[in-house]
């Protein structure tokens, strides 16, 4: 009866237990397949694809599927696989640089909120009052406003990638700013930050070693979210005709350039409408995924 | 039995009154679409042609030019001319005699005054008119009586129908716009976006940049017309949904400048719900060559001739942006059958089309390198072309249009492989055509270095067109940003051609003339025209009367619209 006290299997880390949790969903597992398809297609798919997605070829124009092209040309003969992977980049890369900007500030608004009482009451008027702007005017008139300072400091795509970023990032921080908030509020009154706080912990050590690992969970399943939303702003801003200059291939523009073609040529709406939609999806899908398993409550059930 | 007699009879009343009045606004409602929506209903502050058609809705000239670009009398019994003893014979005066009974739709009566406050009016310095070129040398407008008015031309005027005449030169009431003169002009929005008008309908509600809603003036001189009796006029979407709407799914009766790829175009007409109507009048899709500079650095006097631009003022650069530029195919993937490749900025009427310039026809990257090589513009290490430190980098802006777009994508390309870096930008064509002067996104104040769009002139007479460019007509700070020289070109030969023409009679020397200008301005390279286009609109299968005209505004005859029975 004393072999009891013997661990039945090896001990094992935590995140061996988050991945585990992670691989039983299975809608999270496929998710993260089709994420890393994607991903892997835009990042090395332009070295591996002979096309360039600004070349026109006119003799080659409106074609449908072949295997010269497998996913047709557009009007001025522009290769459309070439053209996703190209605008895959820009929206991916988009999408990646404002969450995690966004992630930055939100964590900073919340954690700073949640842990000094007294910013609690200007940094969430603060957060009601980002809310409550209207999103795509606002998009909109920071355009008109950095456009052309932007460009003219670090050159048109670099510029613009930046404003993008940046207008997508700072209007889409609030949810993660509040739910921070939240779990920090709720940690704050637990046993184990008393006992630090007891034997002299400074604020800062206290939220870099005690706060900011307990809500790890809500930020990172929040970060798969603010993935999926910006990826839809920038398509949404490139669909109106804002964003990118037109030559400039984003999923959201694909979509806007074929709209005129939605009779005609059906596909070339389907393609970047697809991507849109597969990426979102599968980036919401492993945020949930990835809730169950950095859960301990549901972990291990 | 008298009951039921007394009852039958207010039952047929009922039923014969609304046929026996078949007249004005029987037919009910009128849907219009413009994918451009009007920013106002008055057509002195703004050059586009969207305000043009919806102005003239509401407001007339004294005469104007029908589907075949002859004159034809509007407000007045019979148009002026030297056999009839309207025009003098030093051909300095021109005695307009407005017909008996014309009243506002405010009741009151149309007078002489009113063409005369319309003249002050467009021609007050500080009022910013975007159509003075119009009443270009007109001196004074006498008003003899309260039906006749005189206009008087400092020069002898060959061709005296520029004011007064067409869309662009609209009579406006006197006793409504008397303290919108000047200054004031821009701020008077209840005037310019309800001005009383002499035409079919007035205006019930207009938003602007967005729908216009216009009921049947009860005071139209036809008491019969209009035959509608309330009017939506729709702006903005794109010129796919315009077209869509009016050929596929039959929601609106007009759609006005459906500039799609012809495939596009052909597929929604073979739905059957209306037909694709279109003319060749003298819209022409051209590049305008931006000869001042519009950094922001350049501060106050941006995009105005005080400072030039740092290498687009070298004609060999503008002529090589030229030669790299293959016309016949861009017109054939935009436009197809609807357009013509040109070189001229003045290619109809046929008689005025200079044949000087067909060279530009074939494209030549080959020489338009040469060329850069020759003026000293070396190819750097990323393949862009610079002199003294000066890269050829261009921005080049348009309205948002997918065929405009094509256009765009393919420039890039060629003056991609001439070193010359292209920044590409597409503006909402409302706000690029808005006019609006606190808006630097707007073709006039354009501010980028070439931008592209069609524009034509209303009538057959060329010459106000072609004042356009003088140096006056540059927009400028000084004159709210209005005025039609885009490439704020000024030489003194051209203004003199101008001030030749203004004079002379001769209709062969006026074409001489025309086409001269036309040449000084293509071999100057500060536009690039690259289609004669065709105006395309669509009209509803249920609506008659409908008659396409390009020398005057789409909507002239809008008061003999019919719905089909």
């Amino acid at each position: 009866m004393t072999d009891s006290a013997q661990p039945s299997s090896a001990p094992h880390s935590q995140w061996w237990d988050v991945w585990r949790q992670f691989k039983s969903h299975r809608g999270a597992m496929i998710s993260a397949v089709i994420f890393l398809i994607i991903l892997f297609a835009v990042m090395f798919g332009e070295a591996l694809w002979p096309f360039d997605a600004t070349l026109i070829d006119i003799p080659a124009r409106n074609q449908g599927p072949s295997w010269v092209h497998p996913l047709g040309t557009d009007q001025l003969g522009r290769d459309t696989l070439a053209r996703m992977i190209r605008g895959g980049q820009i929206s991916i890369a988009v999408g990646l640089t404002a969450m995690l900007l966004a992630l930055f500030l939100g964590t900073l608004v919340g954690v700073s909120a949640g842990y000094f009482r007294r910013l609690d009451g200007i940094l969430m008027r603060l957060t009601d009052l980002f809310l409550a702007l209207p999103l795509l005017p606002l998009l909109l008139v920071m355009v008109m406003l950095f456009r052309e300072p932007l460009s003219a400091a670090f050159g048109t795509e670099t510029g613009i990638f930046i404003l993008m970023v940046s207008a997508i990032g700072i209007t889409s921080w609030m949810p993660t700013a509040r739910i921070v908030r939240g779990d920090v509020l709720a940690l704050k009154e637990r046993e184990f930050i008393l006992s630090a706080r007891s034997i002299g912990t400074t604020p800062f050590k206290m939220i870099l070693r005690h706060i900011l690992p307990n809500v790890l969970s809500p930020i990172m399943v929040s970060a798969t979210l603010g993935i999926a939303n910006a990826i839809i702003t920038e398509s949404a801003l490139s669909f109106l005709g804002l964003g990118f200059p037109p030559d400039f291939p984003t999923w959201g523009r694909l979509l806007f350039d074929a709209t005129d073609f939605l009779q005609l040529y059906p596909e070339r709406v389907i393609w970047p409408g697809l991507a849109i939609s597969l990426t979102v999806l599968s980036v919401n899908y492993i945020g949930d995924g990835l809730r169950d398993a950095l859960d301990p409550r549901i972990r291990g059930r | 039995m008298t009951i039921k007699a007394i009852l039958m009879g207010a039952a047929c009343s009922f039923v014969i009154a609304p046929a026996a009045m078949a007249e004005r606004g029987s037919d009910g409602h009128l849907n219009i679409i413009y994918w451009q929506a009007p920013s106002t209903m008055n057509n002195y502050l703004s050059g586009g042609t969207k305000e043009m058609d919806a102005a003239s809705m509401v407001l007339e000239p004294l005469a104007r030019y029908d589907e075949t670009g002859a004159i034809v009398p509007w407000l007045v019994d019979e148009v002026p001319t030297v056999a009839n003893g309207g025009v003098s014979e030093d051909l300095k005066t021109i005695t307009w005699k407005i017909s008996e009974g014309i009243t506002w739709s405010d009741g009151t009566a149309l007078t002489s005054a009113d063409v005369k406050f319309t003249w002050e009016y467009c021609t007050n310095p500080d009022g910013g008119c975007a159509n003075s070129n119009y009443y270009e040398d007109v001196v004074s407008v006498d008003t003899p009586d309260a039906l006749t008015a005189v206009v008087t031309f400092g020069v002898p005027k060959p061709f005296p129908y520029g004011p007064f005449v067409g869309g662009n030169t609209n009579i406006i009431q006197a006793a409504q716009f008397a303290e919108c003169v000047g200054a004031k002009a821009q701020e008077c929005t209840t005037e310019n976006f309800n001005p009383i008008g002499t035409g079919p309908f007035m205006v019930d509600e207009f938003r602007p940049n967005d729908v216009i809603t216009f009921k049947a003036n009860p005071n139209y001189r036809d008491p019969n017309k209009p035959s509608f009796a309330t009017v939506t006029f729709k702006g903005g979407g794109d010129a796919t949904a315009a077209g869509r709407s009016v050929l596929e799914t039959g929601e609106f009766d007009y759609a006005w400048n459906l500039q799609l790829a012809p495939d596009v175009l052909s597929n929604m007409e073979a739905a059957g719900k209306g037909k694709v109507i279109s003319g060749y009048g003298s819209s022409v899709e051209r590049i305008m060559v931006n000869l001042t500079d519009v950094r922001p650095e350049a501060g106050d006097e941006r995009g105005t001739v005080a400072k030039p631009h740092p290498f687009l003022t070298d004609i060999k650069v503008r002529k090589a942006l030229s030669m790299a530029i293959d016309r016949g195919l861009l017109t054939e993937i935009g436009y197809g059958a609807t357009g013509k490749p040109t070189c001229n900025v003045l290619p109809a009427p046929a008689i005025y089309a200079s044949s000087a310039n067909d060279a530009c026809l074939v494209q030549d990257i080959a020489g338009a390198n040469a060329l850069l090589d020759e003026a000293g513009y070396a190819r750097g290490g990323d393949g862009i072309r610079a002199k003294d430190g000066v890269k050829l980098s261009v921005l080049y802006q348009t309205s948002t249009n997918a065929v405009r777009q094509d256009y765009q994508a393919l420039v890039k390309q060629w003056w991609g492989e001439l070193g010359v870096e292209v920044e590409l930008r597409n503006i909402s064509a409302s706000v690029f055509f808005g006019s609006d002067p606190g808006s630097n996104d707007t073709f006039q104040k354009f501010f980028a270095d070439v931008e592209m769009y069609t524009n034509n002139f209303s009538g057959t007479d060329p010459e106000s067109y072609m004042g356009g460019w003088k140096c006056d007509q540059a927009p400028t700070p000084d004159n709210q940003w209005q005025g039609n020289n885009m490439p704020r070109f000024c030489t003194e030969a051209y203004d003199a051609l101008v001030a030749e023409m203004a004079v002379t009679g001769d209709i062969d020397k006026r074409i001489m003339l025309a086409k001269a200008m036309n040449d000084t301005l293509m071999q100057a390279y500060v536009m690039l025209p690259i289609t004669h286009r065709s105006d395309v609109s669509a009209r509803s299968n249920t609506l008659e009367g409908v008659r396409m005209n390009v020398w005057d505004t789409e909507t002239w005859n809008v008061a003999d619209w019919t719905r089909a029975k």
